[in-house]
């Protein structure tokens, strides 16, 4: 346990035992279901069906239940896709690169924000399956697999493919570095298990976890080698699908700019969703004194400074397309802001440049109510950006007789839903039989000197349990 | 053990030995059970589950079965017809009374695709898009299968014994057709004639030419069209009538002007087109000065261009009112005498007088004999609207007799035709020997079907002197008899058409240059064309402009203006989903029937635009109201809107009913003739939103030198690269360059092939005939109107058509923004420029290198290569392909009920117009023009099995040999003495071609992507340069 200065604000508030710890998360997993989560899940999964009858037309049918056509080749499709992968960016960020820096306040919000890294990688990637006109033979062939066809490869010019190795790679490295994270909460809850089934479910889970000095060691020794490893990944996900479009020769597309910005974007907006979960998380499962206002206005400041990265990156494109004196170049800026998506435009420029400034004011950033409406607000904006990248720059690009429109039938709304079906199912499940918060990390954090020591006479035995 | 003796009884009845008992003791059941019970008493029980268990049982073994399609081999083998060998045959194309010569391609037995015939001089090698797309029509599963008496099938021989003895009762016959221009259909018809007393063949035009065959008649006492040679004119002038878009021989003037259009090192000058119209035809698109006039003020345009010319060459003056614009008329004039003699003027008028004074305006003009030639006459136009009329008037009071409608419908397309429809029924005897259940023939008694086209023998005289023959492809698919044939057998005379055909060919002077008359006919047959002096004569012209009367123009009110369709023309093959589906030239919209306006009237009107969405009006025209969409025209004259012919079919077939509406009923009669204007009608906006789709929906190029560029010729004469926009580049030693010219990686090397196309701007006259043609030759899906609206056109090459903007309203204080909003708006009365565009097949494609599977690559021979078996869907390549001219298929087009408008891929028939050498591509995958890569493999192989290299001229792609105007030339840029090489001039380094012509330019050169197609400037003939060019 590592001693906190007595100036410095707690991390964990309320006077916190680690017995309490134990207690206040492993609740959670052990009582039975709330009929408000029971409730959200219904909704939760309900949304997936609803979603899926429209995923299974879009397979069934073709693409063309989608609202794309000959000159908006992508849409809403990849769309959401990069909103999906950027959401994904601040669970890799809290967990990874906080570690590294030794940011200990990440330590009771980083496991939610992993879940959501996680879940939302799942997501996104539905959508390049879902995308291609040929999913079925698509999904493999996208792979550099060994074939009947001779030397047949894949394009490795291709940002597609370099995309696929990207979310790959993200998504294996983001789902082992939770999942060690997990192993010793998982040990916890089948020590404190009373039956049969949960003991061996978390016993499995928890692959015999025995606590023991070595065993932590290696463990911080793998978590901190993952967090290595995952921090460049925090940079090259969103940079490689930023060349998706960079690498491109549609006006609009064709930025040096795209892959700084691109990360910028990505973990403002995923901080945004980090918060929108955890406020919510936070007061259904009574962890404020885990998850405090001082986590909520650390998390608003990073969204004051990458939502302001992203703001400037929007005035330099502007810049740079008149100072490039590239006629269609002009164009696409002229009419991302003033032609016929001009409101889609404005509504980006509104959530993500102007919402997040109004954090620089303490009483709004410290708020719950403001933090969570913001937060909502930013992955609005960020769903525009991308929606204004990919569809304002296609719909109007290089010769004026393919100029066309874009408007999204009830099949994209329907696959987009789906993605979102299957994001809040994951993350109720997680929320109900997963540990929310690193109960081992955050033990590390709470005062030792708390006042409260002593009064329970089991504290010093619930600790020993937990760390044998 | 004691015995014992007990006996038991089964009961009482057995004690007592009851007979009864004794009778049933070995039956197992007392009562009689229902088993084996006859069959009168229905089915048992046992027999309900052995039929069931058998149902069951043969059920489910018809559904395991494959269904089997037959690919039966020939027992014996046609001479000849070698699977996956084409076949060429010469015919002659003739629906309605559409003609074009033609080459038809065949394969296995089926009629494919058509080409031009080069031979034939009435068309030039070129084609017109709907005989490219009449190959369809003979796979039309809508056509008559049989012949039918009173609408119930019927047999041939029933057919004719009915008939016949109703025709020889009848007091009086009457055959109405289409003009007739074949002298053996001539021939036939004289026999029958001959055969029955009282035979009246009346002839009429849908689009007629009566006002120019009378006014003919008067000046030169031919009742024929003269033929024009645009391309010995140097100044023209079209006074309402569209000869590159919607005339009887549009093919070849399109040739012909296109000849006096090209440019280049030796040739820098070219003629001038002055064009005087309403709405905005392809000839108004392509002239050089085009003055918007309303139709009222036709023939006082036409007089006044008459006494400008002839106060000139002193000759007597009409006595006409001012034309409100006189100053473009005073520039036709002065150019018109400076070149006597070597110009032509043309109106589109359908009265007498205006064309009288048009015939005495190339009469002081010394044209005729030059480039117009009264002796060569045009045939395809004969009809008699007065005699059309009268025999409307016969037909309501039942005086017409027997009535033979001869592969026409009148009811569709007569301004009359609701009277001819109702009088049908009165008449005893009613023949149509119609191809399908239209309109007309679904009301007469007799149908005794024709064959298609592409199934008959025949000749045609399309020009005096040339003969041109059709031969049939394909046997009949369906039992229908030669409309001739029909003819001779009730005439009673029992030799098939082609014998009758051969026999009065037989006395033609020419054969005895021939060893035999068969070789003569071989030879006909194979060249499809014969041609023969024609004395000529020396011109007589009778001046009778003293007696021409000039109606003034009309009041202030709305005039309409009914021109025929540039993609379905008069409506013959209107359930050709691909004449339906091919967008409009101008307007760009397809699959509807529409008005044009004013954008000034649309603005006064309040019409609320928007993304191919626009509102519906009532027109009312002489008490008839239609409700039509109102499309927004640049160049539609004011107070003029327009409206197209050919649509509104209600008995075409599934694809061609109910689309749009039937124009034909607002033409009206005035002195006798047919005319296609009509004044005061109203049109008034409801609001009613309607969804009109269209393949194009920007206007102009918004001043993009990089996708258009263009000059005057006055400027070229001066400098070969005027108008050129030439980017330059500074590198790192400061060095000015072309971009191509700056790079780090060379490039592809061609070492065998390297296959190119240059198109011509100035020669495109926008006609859309290789849109069609590739089509066809490509496989290439229609989609509906519904695909067109979400903005799916597979159309693998599209013309673009743009319009210049209004340069005036940019000055130099208007603001960047403002700008660009006045350059994406047409001008009220635009210039136009045509680019078909189509892959560029770039060296350096950007499609290429972003398909993650490699399923689009680059060819040894420059080509962009599609392989839509790799094919997995992403549309990466078409987001990041500049020219967005990469299609995607979006749904299953084929065998799917949803798109059972694409008749080619959506039944048995249908699918023998698919050519085999092409895969109908499967849902999900991408696909593009491919330079018709079959075409160029068939070329390579036939070249190799010769041991030669192909010889240029060899391979064409589709759309470059159905070009009427040869504007796209298709060839091997490695080749030096090729067509393209030497046009474009190429200069070929190791790994890149660079064209040397000034004219030649990529679009978007600066991405470097460097396409094999290039592109040659539009320079128009005007004396006045643009604005943006001046400045430059």
């Amino acid at each position: 346990m590592v001693a906190e200065s007595a100036i410095r604000e707690p991390l964990v508030t309320g006077g916190k035992s680690v017995h309490d710890v134990t207690h206040d998360i492993s609740i959670r997993v052990e009582d039975k279901p709330a009929p408000l989560w029971l409730l959200a899940m219904a909704i939760s999964i309900g949304m997936l069906a609803v979603g899926g009858y429209f995923v299974g037309g879009l397979v069934w049918d073709g693409i063309g239940v989608w609202g794309n056509n000959n000159t908006v080749g992508w849409a809403w499709d990849i769309t959401n896709f990069v909103w999906w992968v950027g959401i994904g960016h601040a669970g890799t960020l809290i967990s990874a690169v906080l570690l590294l820096f030794r940011q200990r306040w990440r330590m009771s919000i980083n496991r939610a924000a992993e879940a959501m890294t996680i879940f939302a990688v799942i997501c996104a990637a539905m959508f390049p399956v879902l995308h291609m006109g040929r999913p079925w033979l698509g999904a493999f062939w996208a792979l550099p697999l060994p074939n009947t066809y001779g030397s047949l490869w894949v394009n490795f010019n291709s940002p597609l493919l370099w995309d696929v190795f990207a979310i790959s790679t993200y998504f294996s490295v983001s789902l082992v570095f939770w999942y060690i994270g997990l192993i010793p909460d998982f040990a916890t809850i089948r020590d404190r298990a009373t039956n049969k089934i949960s003991q061996a479910v978390y016993g499995a889970l928890s692959f015999g976890w025995d606590g023991a000095a070595k065993t932590w060691s290696r463990y911080e020794t793998v978590a901190l080698v993952l967090a290595g490893l995952a921090t460049p990944l925090v940079l090259s996900v969103h940079t490689i699908v930023s060349f998706d479009f960079a690498t491109s020769v549609i006006p609009g597309w064709h930025t040096t700019i795209f892959p700084p910005y691109f990360v910028a974007g990505a973990i403002f907006s995923g901080f945004a969703m980090v918060l929108t979960l955890l406020l919510v998380t936070r007061k259904v499962y009574k962890l404020e004194d885990y998850i405090t206002i001082q986590h909520i206005e650390m998390m608003n400041i990073v969204i004051i400074v990458t939502g302001s990265i992203v703001g400037i990156a929007y005035i330099t494109e502007f810049f740079i397309a008149s100072y490039s004196g590239v006629e269609a170049e002009q164009y696409a800026f002229i009419n991302r802001a003033f032609g016929p998506y001009a409101w889609a435009y404005w509504s980006m420029m509104t959530c993500n440049v102007i919402s997040p400034q109004l954090f620089w004011f303490k009483k709004i950033r410290v708020n719950l109510v403001s933090t969570f409406i913001i937060s909502i607000i930013v992955n609005i904006g960020m769903w525009f950006e991308r929606f204004v990248i990919i569809v304002t720059s296609l719909h109007r690009d290089y010769l004026p007789s393919s100029w066309s429109m874009f408007s999204p039938t009830a099949y994209d709304m329907g696959t987009y839903l789906f993605t979102f079906g299957l994001f809040f199912t994951l993350f109720f499940a997680f929320a109900k039989f997963f540990p929310v918060i690193n109960m081992a990390e955050v033990k590390s954090i709470i005062k030792a000197t708390g006042e409260k020591v002593g009064v329970k006479q089991t504290t010093t035995e619930a600790t020993e349990k937990v760390e044998n | 053990m004691k015995e014992t003796k007990k006996v038991y009884w089964k009961g009482l009845e057995q004690l007592t030995n009851n007979i009864e008992f004794v009778k049933n003791a070995d039956k197992e059941f007392p009562d009689h059970l229902p088993i084996n019970e006859d069959d009168d008493q229905g089915p048992s029980r046992r027999d309900f589950l052995k039929m069931m268990g058998f149902g069951i049982a043969a059920a489910s073994l018809v559904a395991c079965e494959t269904p089997i399609r037959k690919a039966i081999p020939y027992v014996k083998k046609p001479i000849d017809v070698d699977p996956a060998v084409p076949n060429y045959y010469a015919t002659s194309y003739h629906v309605g009374n559409d003609y074009n010569s033609l080459i038809v391609k065949t394969r296995e037995g089926r009629p494919i695709k058509v080409e031009g015939n080069s031979f034939a001089s009435m068309n030039g090698g070129g084609t017109t898009a709907q005989a490219q797309a009449s190959v369809l029509s003979l796979y039309d599963k809508e056509r008559l299968a049989t012949p039918r008496i009173g609408g119930e099938k019927a047999t041939w021989s029933d057919l004719d014994d009915k008939l016949s003895a109703e025709l020889s009762r009848a007091n009086k016959i009457t055959v109405v057709s289409y003009s007739v221009f074949s002298p053996s259909t001539e021939a036939a018809l004289d026999q029958f004639k001959a055969k029955f007393n009282n035979v009246e063949h009346v002839m009429y035009d849908p689009i007629s030419s009566h006002g120019e065959l009378a006014a003919n008649e008067a000046s030169f006492g031919k009742r024929a069209l003269a033929s024009f040679d645009y391309s010995k004119a140097k100044t023209i002038v079209s006074i309402g009538a569209d000869i590159l878009g919607n005339h009887h021989s549009h093919a070849l003037n399109s040739k012909q002007f296109a000849q006096t259009r090209k440019l280049g090192k030796g040739k820098k000058e070219m003629s001038r087109l002055y064009s005087f119209e309403s709405n905005l035809s392809l000839t108004g698109a392509n002239a050089d000065y085009r003055t918007r006039i309303k139709p009222s003020e036709e023939g006082l345009y036409v007089a006044n261009l008459y006494n400008l010319i002839a106060g000139k060459v002193g000759a007597a003056k009409v006595n006409v009112g001012a034309v409100a614009d006189k100053e473009k008329l005073t520039k036709a004039a002065g150019d018109l005498l400076h070149s006597k003699g070597r110009s032509i003027v043309v109106s589109g008028s359908n009265d007498k007088n205006v064309q009288l004074l048009v015939n005495a305006i190339n009469n002081l003009l010394g044209n005729y004999n030059q480039t117009i030639d009264i002796n060569k006459s045009v045939n395809l136009r004969k009809g008699d609207d007065a005699q059309m009329n009268r025999l409307v008037g016969s037909l309501k009071n039942k005086s017409a007799g027997a009535v033979i409608f001869f592969n026409c419908n009148p009811v569709y397309d007569h301004k009359d035709g609701a009277a001819i429809g109702q009088s049908i029924a009165g008449i005893k005897t009613t023949v149509a020997t119609n191809d399908r259940m239209d309109e007309t023939s679904s009301l007469v008694k007799y149908n005794a079907p024709d064959h298609h086209y592409l199934e008959s023998w025949n000749d045609f005289e399309p020009i005096k002197g040339v003969f041109s023959f059709s031969q049939p492809t394909i046997s009949n698919i369906f039992d229908t008899r030669q409309a001739q044939e029909s003819f001779l057998k009730w005439s009673g005379n029992f030799s098939s058409y082609y014998d009758f055909l051969q026999e009065r060919w037989k006395s033609n002077n020419a054969v005895s240059k021939f060893p035999n008359f068969q070789a003569f006919f071989d030879n006909c047959l194979f060249e499809g064309h014969f041609e023969e002096e024609v004395a000529s004569e020396g011109l007589v012209y009778n001046d009778t402009i003293s007696s021409v009367s000039i109606r003034g123009a009309k009041s202030n009110g709305l005039e309409l203006v009914i021109s025929e369709s540039s993609t379905l023309g008069a409506g013959f093959q209107g359930n050709n989903p691909w004449l339906h589906e091919m967008s409009d030239p101008i307007t760009k919209a397809c699959w509807d029937n529409y008005v044009t306006v004013s954008a000034q009237w649309a603005d006064d009107n309040n019409i609320e635009l928007g993304h191919m969405t626009t509102q519906l009006a009532d027109l009312t025209v002489n008490g008839t109201t239609v409700k039509l969409p109102v499309i927004v025209q640049p160049g539609q004259a004011e107070g003029t809107i327009g409206i197209n012919l050919g649509y509104g079919r209600t008995k075409a077939g599934k694809v061609g009913n109910d689309v749009g509406i039937n124009a034909y009923p607002f033409i009206q009669s005035v002195n006798g003739a047919n005319q296609q204007f009509v004044s005061d009608v109203t049109l008034k906006v409801t609001g009613e939103p309607y969804k009109v789709a269209v393949t194009q929906t920007a206007e102009t190029y918004s001043g993009r030198s990089f996708v258009i560029q263009e000059s005057v010729l006055k400027n070229y004469v001066e400098d070969p690269y005027a108008g050129r926009h030439q980017v330059e580049i500074t590198d790192a030693a400061g060095n000015k360059k072309s971009p191509n010219a700056v790079t780090l990686w060379q490039g592809h090397s061609y070492n065998n092939h390297h296959w190119g196309m240059a198109i011509d701007l100035n020669s495109c006259t926008g006609c859309g005939s290789c849109t069609i043609a590739c089509q066809v030759e490509n496989n290439i899906p229609v989609v509906g109107k519904k695909e067109i609206l979400n903005g799916r056109s597979m159309a693998w090459l599209r013309i673009d058509r743009y319009y210049s903007y209004d340069e005036e309203s940019v000055t130099e204080d208007t603001g960047f923004i403002d700008a660009l909003k006045i350059k994406e708006k047409a001008a009220a009365n635009p210039e136009v420029v045509f680019q078909p565009m189509m892959c560029q097949q770039c060296n350096n494609a950007p499609c290429e290198t972003v398909c993650p599977v490699a399923a689009t690559t680059h060819s040894s021979e420059g080509l962009n290569q599609m392989t839509y078996n790799r094919c997995i869907g992403t549309r990466y390549c078409a987001n990041n392909c500049p020219y967005k001219v990469r299609r995607f298929n979006w749904f299953k087009f084929h065998d799917n009920e949803q798109f059972d408008k694409n008749t080619a891929m959506n039944n048995d028939l249908g699918k023998m117009v698919l050519n085999p050498d092409v895969t109908v591509r499967a849902r999900g995958v991408m696909e593009k023009c491919s330079f018709c890569v079959q075409r160029i493999q068939a070329g390579k192989l036939e070249a190799k099995k010769e041991s030669r290299r192909p010889v240029d001229g060899e391979i064409v792609s589709a759309c470059a040999s159905s070009c009427p105007s040869e504007a796209l030339v298709f060839g091997d840029m490695n080749d030096p003495q090729s067509r393209i090489s030497k046009l474009l001039d190429i200069k070929k380094e190791e790994k890149r071609v660079e064209a040397q012509e000034p004219r030649a330019f990529h679009a978007l050169e600066e991405l470097r992507v460097m396409p094999n197609v290039w592109y040659m400037t539009k320079i128009r003939n005007k004396d006045e340069e643009s604005k943006k060019e001046h400045q430059a």
